[in-house]
């Protein structure tokens, strides 16, 4: 357990030498890229298979750092954080391998990548506020760079919106934490001391630190109605890194909501509950909406990843351990189910047919061109919708049980949000993999005039591998969540949340 | 009470070292190098120099520390890690200018660099205010010559010129600010200055003198609205020269601001919350650092020339510095130390990696910057490392800065203070900032280089300075604490 | 528990049947089609040996399997066997593999054919095999996977559509019957259907819900009402019916209505009554007029079609609508002072047969549908036929025979069903018997209708030309189909033997005193 720590630095090497690998070839910039994911991945899974879940942080680092101002660089890990870190192990490599075929200056894009990744480790494990706060950060300008350089539609608009945005959420953050550091008298940045701290304020002050540090926060898990950068950032970004971002960057914002915010002042949790949860189905509902309207297969997904935030998001609000609980599965359900997406649609399909609308998709016909893609594609569109026997359903159903519990009304427009995912992803497997809605397909006729000539490239390896193991973590989770839920749970019991998490009150 | 020669004779043995080195300088040029190219007299000459430097360097390190001369200088431990910071400095624009475009009298450049350097020096431990007139008017006048230096182009002799004219003006205004001060308290010496001020209260001779400093240095740091200098001298003057007057003299310049408001005229701050009305200077100083941090960042947004964004990212970070000035009444100049510092360190690289693309071409426009990934891979990634440290990105030294700034200034009077208003400002702003900062770093990394664009080599030396620059903020910032441990 | 894990095997092997087809995509069309129907055979196979051990007079589970499975959220792996759950594994099992039989020439692509419906057969067994929410709901959404392939791949001009108007139509009513089980664990702590009936019957799951206030414990009872009521379905949410079961291909459309209709019923029978008599008793009212909406109005409708699919499309719902409105006069009629459990024995009897023959008949009357397509090219018009009866006679016999056991005619299997139907709703709630003979009458005049227009009279229309009688194919699947109807009519014993004790318990039991 102790060797978790190494997933950062061993990570930021593999950015480093990926950098210099690809000087001297693309092909070596990826395996380097590949094995520093995979060994990292394999880091946080040998300490799953040894960490004994328990109440509280497990302390593995702890050194004075600035010691005048009383941070200190203190690195710990309990269920949650051990969930979303095999998370960002699996995403990672899965988003090595549907880059495989990134050929324009493939070292520099596998050091961004690495560095993101080392970043995001990095905010997984902190135990202190203003190291979570810097690992965050370091997550953001990586985050332009593959947009900006290696992305697609709208490219460098994308990525400005997307960077701003995040670093816009986490100056709101920063102002919240430095306020109850100086007004609060705290003596350093353990979650502990802030909260502490944060009980000298007056009740007013509680209510404006929680408002800029949630939403803040709240900013990059794509609360409604700041999420607008989302989808516009998550489809000009190249495919590996969709995967990232939409798949474990977005749950950044989520952990610091749930790690930071939620803990730090109950009473301004209280006061502001209800307009969370309010907010967090509005989202659920609306992005569906637009999905259903969207024309971009690309825009779907991103809009449904801001749809399936709202469900982390609410079952965040609804603050029971059983809404808690499943708010952190469906990070990771949907962390493995937005990669799959993604991967999809980028890497399987755009990158051969150089479109995402689904007017030209529809003439394809990629069913009979792309079996592979179209099973992927419908998996992963069926995951998506929360059916059972996929990661998404005992996410969904724990999430809509806590929040049945907190407010009824909630989880009724919730379940609604259900139905409306249902329509837009089948919606798009329709129309962007099996043709004309207003036709069917028989199996075997001849091919499309249109398209007689098509010829679209096999599937390659590392995206059949890529695929594979994302489908197979989901169907894995979806049939036993409890190998999640037994590290979750018991972190919830954490004396920290206990005036959160029984009812709000403080 | 006998005045202790031999104690001013050993405090000053850096500012003579300096000196020395300036005249040997000059004299080597004159004599033995007459017959050599302009590159090898430039170089000869700074090897030179960076001998001065770095015998200074020691000497500011084996210097004991306390008050030298009765009072005159305080060798605390603000005035050494300045005097270090300065020399550091000094050291890093000289290893840019090894291969900067080659001014035409290159031993008089240097020289006039290290006669900069000293009267910087200088300033970092006066502590009485004829002594920090001179001490000013030193570094000022070798800077305005500097400014103007490059006579091959006409944008270096406006850029003298203004500064001239603007730097004089403001010399004017500190002088006569000096002079009634002393006539309001009957001293120079800013302990006996401080003593005075808490018998006898405020009274308008005060007040009018302390606003004139207060504009005076409003000037030298190029704080608005007495900012209107620094764009022009940014963009014309030598790449060199402008590194040294943003990051070196800025440095000095806040340890002497500090310096004066806080032990000096710290009875006079007046009250540090909004509600309380009481006179006094910590208002008008939350003022101008406010507009700057406005003005700065917003007309930022607007510049195409790289050269006058910087200028007003600087104007933006006199914002931010004024703010570590008002917090230093709590928090000690600490915080204020390491953001100018670093500060200083991401300016002269970033004025050292415009210098190579000067020498191998151009760099007025920010588009001339595109493709230097591919161009130099060296150069892009030191930018990158500059910039994001200017945008105050952990884990480098600029986000490190800013937060014991903004954390000083929010426990200077809490959130409700002029100060912690301040600081949510200027973390509001910080988002802007990146705005401009992202804008360059696109044309350096993710641009394609335009057509035409050759590789750029960039010489050994400056590649040292540039790395030295980047590898110091890279330290600094994951180690923090071995900066602010010193105070 | 029985050491053989039967239950499962019933619901795993036709999964295992569809993963083998999935790894050896080279498999050719003939074998294809044998490895299919061969798995497909297999659950026939296991119900019959399940129904040697199984012991009517027991009214608890039998051959159950019960495991630990999800601690966090209280879950287990809960199978168990019923009366209810016996008939309709047996009529799934007998059903599927007269499907793949139906679909043996007609479509293209065998092996995926054959996966799919291997999956959709196994989802459709788990649901009436699970007793847990969980893996319950699983079987549930699953089998529209398949099932919104098969229609969408080798349907009708309009498939696309109304594949997808049914998935979302049902997954619509599932997102709120998932909402009304969260609530129901939020309130208990157990997902388990047996646990819950029992938590149902004495009042606790009522007075636990109770306690949320307001319009919330119905909200609860609607939304698992609605995931029922889009399945079966009941008026006024059928709409997605017509278009799908007509868009269909033949073998489809057979499951379709003979089984997945029947998830539907299963659910009102197995999990809304046990788990909610009060709110049913209380809804029952609405509910009887909205059953007799659909008996009466789907009758109506189907006597205004042309397309024989749609027509017989129509007549399901007028047909599931009679075991739904049996089911709610016994609701009714509970808590009244009068004697009931005779009538609301008869009613539940006449339910469960309804449901088994119901599924026989109008299988076969979608295959009589297909023939008449599959002779004239893709023509199933009412009015396209002619004096069929004079160029296939076997055909029209073996159809007739469908048709009148449909109708309900005495001696073959529609009848009994009806009858009990009737006969215990005319003791429970008198005025609901006597508008539903409406939709009787309705149901013989587009039956007659049917027969005499497409076989009777002179030969015209497609069957003026060539029109080939029953092919060996045929026989075997209208065979065993029709000799059930002919044996079932006679003999229903054989069926009301498997479950009438249950009848009798839940009578006695569910029916509040």
């Amino acid at each position: 357990m102790r060797f978790l720590p190494w997933t950062i630095y061993l990570t930021l090497a593999g950015a480093l030498l990926a950098l210099a690998g690809g000087r001297r070839s693309a092909g070596t910039a990826r395996w380097i890229a590949l094995l520093t994911a995979a060994g990292t991945w394999i880091l946080t899974l040998a300490a799953a298979t040894r960490f004994v879940p328990g109440p509280g942080l497990q302390t593995l680092v702890d050194l004075p750092w600035i010691p005048t101002m009383g941070v200190r660089y203190h690195l710990a890990v309990d269920g949650i954080s051990l969930t979303l870190l095999v998370l960002t192990g699996l995403a990672a490599t899965a988003g090595v391998l549907f880059s495989w075929n990134v050929e324009e200056r493939t070292g520099e894009f596998f050091a961004f990548f690495l560095t993101l990744v080392a970043g995001v480790y990095g905010v997984f494990l902190s135990a202190d506020a203003l190291l979570f706060f810097v690992f965050y950060e370091i997550a953001i300008v990586p985050k332009y760079f593959l947009i900006a350089a290696w992305g697609s539609t709208n490219r460098e608009y994308g990525a400005m919106k997307l960077a701003l945005y995040s670093f816009a959420g986490s100056a709101m953050v920063l102002a919240g934490l430095l306020w109850v550091y100086s007004s609060g008298g705290a003596h350093g940045f353990s979650f502990g001391e802030l909260t502490h701290a944060a009980a000298n304020l007056s009740r007013p002050g509680q209510i404006v630190v929680f408002a800029l540090v949630f939403f803040g926060f709240a900013t990059l898990a794509g609360l409604f109605p700041l999420h607008t950068w989302a989808p516009t950032g998550h489809v000009a970004a190249p495919t590996g890194a969709s995967m990232l971002l939409a798949g474990v960057v977005m749950k950044l914002g989520a952990y610091g909501c749930l790690r930071v915010a939620l803990p730090l002042t109950p009473l301004g949790f209280a006061y502001w509950q209800t307009p969370i949860a309010w907010l967090a189905v509005t989202g659920i509902v609306y992005a569906g909406l637009v999905a259903l309207m969207e024309q971009d297969l690309k825009f779907v997904i991103g809009y449904s990843s801001v749809s399936h935030m709202g469900f982390v998001m609410l079952g965040l609000a609804a603050a029971n351990p059983r809404a808690v609980s499943g708010a952190v599965l469906q990070m990771f359900s949907h962390g493995v189910i937005a990669g799959l997406l993604f991967a999809v649609v980028g890497r399987m399909v755009y990158d051969r047919t150089h479109t995402r609308r689904l007017g030209d998709l529809r003439r394809m016909q990629l069913y009979r061109l792309l079996p592979f893609a179209t099973t992927v594609f419908v998996v992963a569109g069926v995951a998506s919708m929360g059916l059972p026997g996929f990661s998404g359903f005992p996410a969904e159903l724990t999430i809509l049980i806590g929040t049945w519990a907190a407010g009824p009304r909630w989880a009724a427009v919730a379940a609604v949000g259900v139905l409306v995912a249902a329509a837009f992803t089948l919606r798009a497997i329709q129309l962007g993999f099996f043709g004309s809605a207003d036709q069917a397909a028989p199996a075997d006729s001849a091919g499309h005039p249109d398209h007689a000539g098509l010829h679209l490239s096999a599937i390659t390896w590392p995206e059949k591998v890529g695929a594979l193991l994302l489908i197979g973590t989901t169907v894995l989770i979806g049939l036993k969540p409890d190998l999640l839920l037994d590290w979750i749970n018991p972190a919830l019991q954490s004396p920290l949340w206990h005036a959160v998490l029984n009812g709000g009150a403080p | 009470m006998t005045p202790d020669y031999a104690g001013l004779f050993s405090a000053l043995l850096p500012e003579a070292s300096l000196v020395l080195g300036a005249l040997l300088v000059l004299g080597l040029d004159l004599t033995l190098y007459r017959r050599h190219s302009p590159a090898e007299r430039l170089s000869l000459a700074l090897w030179v120099g960076m001998l001065a430097l770095v015998t200074a360097g020691f000497q500011i390190w084996r210097a004991e520390p306390g008050p030298v001369f009765g009072g005159e200088l305080m060798l605390d431990h603000l005035a050494t890690a300045t005097r270090l910071g300065v020399v550091a400095l000094t050291l890093l624009t000289f290893g840019i200018t090894q291969d900067s475009p080659a001014p035409r009298q290159s031993a008089e450049y240097v020289a006039i660099l290290l006669l900069a350097a000293s009267g910087l020096l200088l300033m970092a431990a006066a502590q009485q205010l004829l002594l920090v007139f001179l001490a000013l008017e030193l570094a000022s006048l070798s800077l305005y010559v500097l400014a103007g230096f490059d006579r091959t182009r006409p944008e270096s002799a406006e850029a003298g010129l203004k500064y001239f004219l603007f730097g004089g003006m403001a010399a004017a205004f500190l002088l006569f600010g000096f002079s009634l001060v002393y006539g309001a308290t009957g001293s120079v010496e800013l302990p006996e200055i401080a003593r005075q001020i808490a018998a006898q209260g405020s009274n308008p001779l005060l007040v009018v003198g302390l606003m004139m400093i207060l504009v005076a240095f409003g000037f030298k740091v190029a704080a608005a609205p007495f900012h209107l200098w620094a764009p022009d001298v940014y963009q014309g003057a030598p790449a060199p020269s402008a590194a040294l007057i943003a990051s070196a003299s800025k440095l000095a310049g806040f340890t002497l601001f500090v310096r004066l408001l806080w032990p000096g005229f710290s009875p006079a701050a007046g009250s540090v919350t909004w509600l309380n009305h009481g006179p006094g200077w910590f208002r008008a100083v939350a003022v101008l650092a406010g507009a700057s941090l406005v003005l700065g960042n917003v007309a930022a947004l607007a510049q195409t020339s790289l050269r006058r964004l910087l200028a007003y990212s600087a104007i933006a970070h006199a914002g931010a510095l004024l703010l570590g000035v008002l917090a230093a009444g709590r928090a000690g100049p600490g915080p204020l130390f390491y953001y100018a510092f670093t500060y200083g360190l991401a300016t002269v690289g970033a004025f050292g990696v415009i210098a190579v693309m000067e020498t191998a071409g151009r760099c007025e426009r920010i588009t001339d910057l595109a493709g230097l990934h591919r161009r130099s891979p060296l150069l892009a990634g030191c930018l990158a490392v500059f910039i994001l440290s200017l945008a105050g990105i952990p884990p480098l030294a600029g986000f490190f800065g800013k937060f014991a700034v903004f954390s000083a200034a929010l426990q200077a009077g809490g959130i409700r203070g002029p100060a912690g208003g301040l600081a949510v400002l200027a973390i509001a702003l910080s988002a802007v900032a990146l705005y401009y900062y992202l804008i360059v770093l696109k044309q350096a990394l993710v641009a394609g280089p335009a057509a035409g664009a050759r590789p750029i080599r960039v010489p050994r030396v400056t590649t040292l300075a540039l790395l030295t620059a980047a590898g110091l903020i890279v330290w600094f910032g994951v180690n923090p604490s071995a900066l602010l441990s010193l105070f | 528990m029985s050491a053989l894990p039967l239950l499962s095997l019933v619901i795993f092997v036709p999964w295992a049947g569809a993963l083998l087809l999935a790894c050896l995509p080279r498999l050719g069309a003939s074998a294809s089609r044998a490895l299919a129907l061969g798995f497909s055979l297999s659950t026939i196979a296991f119900a019959l040996a399940a129904l040697v051990t199984f012991d009517p007079a027991v009214t608890g589970y039998q051959l159950v399997e019960h495991h630990d499975w999800i601690r966090a959220l209280n879950v287990h792996y809960h199978l168990g066997l019923d009366g209810l759950s016996l008939l309709l594994v047996l009529l799934t099992g007998l059903l599927s593999p007269l499907c793949l039989l139906a679909s043996w020439r007609t479509v293209s692509d065998a092996r995926f054919f054959g996966l799919l419906f291997l999956l959709l057969q196994g989802a459709a067994l788990g649901v009436f095999l699970a007793l847990d929410f969980f893996h319950w709901f699983i079987f549930w959404e699953l089998s529209l996977v398949p099932a919104y392939f098969l229609i969408r791949l080798w349907g009708g001009p309009g498939a696309a559509r109304a594949g997808y108007q049914f998935v979302i139509y049902t997954i619509g009513g599932s997102a709120f019957l998932l909402l009304g089980f969260a609530a129901i664990f939020a309130a208990t702590g157990t997902l388990d259907f047996v646990e819950l009936s029992g938590l149902g019957a004495s009042g606790v799951l009522g007075s636990k819900l109770a306690a949320l206030g307001g319009f919330w414990p119905k909200a609860v009872f609607l939304g698992v009402f609605l995931g029922f009521a889009v399945k079966v379905p009941l008026f006024p949410f059928h709409t997605w019916l017509p278009a799908t079961y007509a868009e269909a291909p033949t073998g489809v459309s057979m499951f379709l209505t003979g089984v997945m209709s029947k998830m539907g019923v299963y659910g009102f029978l197995r999990v809304l009554w046990p788990l909610f008599p009060g709110p049913l008793h209380a809804a029952a009212g609405p509910l009887l007029w909205l059953a007799l909406g659909g008996v009466v109005l789907g009758a109506f409708a189907a006597m205004q079609q042309t397309d024989v699919k749609r027509m017989i499309a129509y007549s399901s719902v007028n047909h599931l609508s009679y075991c739904l409105l049996a089911l709610f006069a016994v609701s009714a009629a509970t808590g009244t002072s009068r004697p009931v459990s005779e009538a609301a024995a008869a009613a539940l009897s006449g339910t469960l047969l309804q449901v088994f023959n119901h599924g026989i008949s109008a299988a076969a009357l979608f295959y009589c549908a297909g023939v008449l397509e599959s002779r004239t090219g893709g023509r199933r018009g009412l009015n396209d036929f002619g004096g069929v009866r004079s160029a296939a006679p076997d055909f029209a016999g073996l159809c007739g025979v469908a048709l009148f056991a449909s109708l309900g005619l005495p001696g073959l299997n529609g009848f009994v069903g009806e009858f009990l139907i009737f006969r215990g709703v005319w003791g429970l709630a008198a005025w609901a018997a006597a508008v539903a003979c409406l939709g009787l009458f309705a149901t013989a005049w587009f039956l007659l209708t049917f027969w005499q227009r497409v076989f009777h009279g002179p030969r015209a229309g497609a069957a003026a030309g060539p029109f080939a009688d029953l092919s060996g194919l045929d026989f075997a699947v209208l065979g065993p189909l029709v000799a059930l109807m002919f044996l079932l009519g006679v003999l229903p014993h054989l069926l009301t033997g498997l479950f009438n004790p249950l009848i009798t318990s839940w009578a006695n039991h569910l029916v509040l005193p």
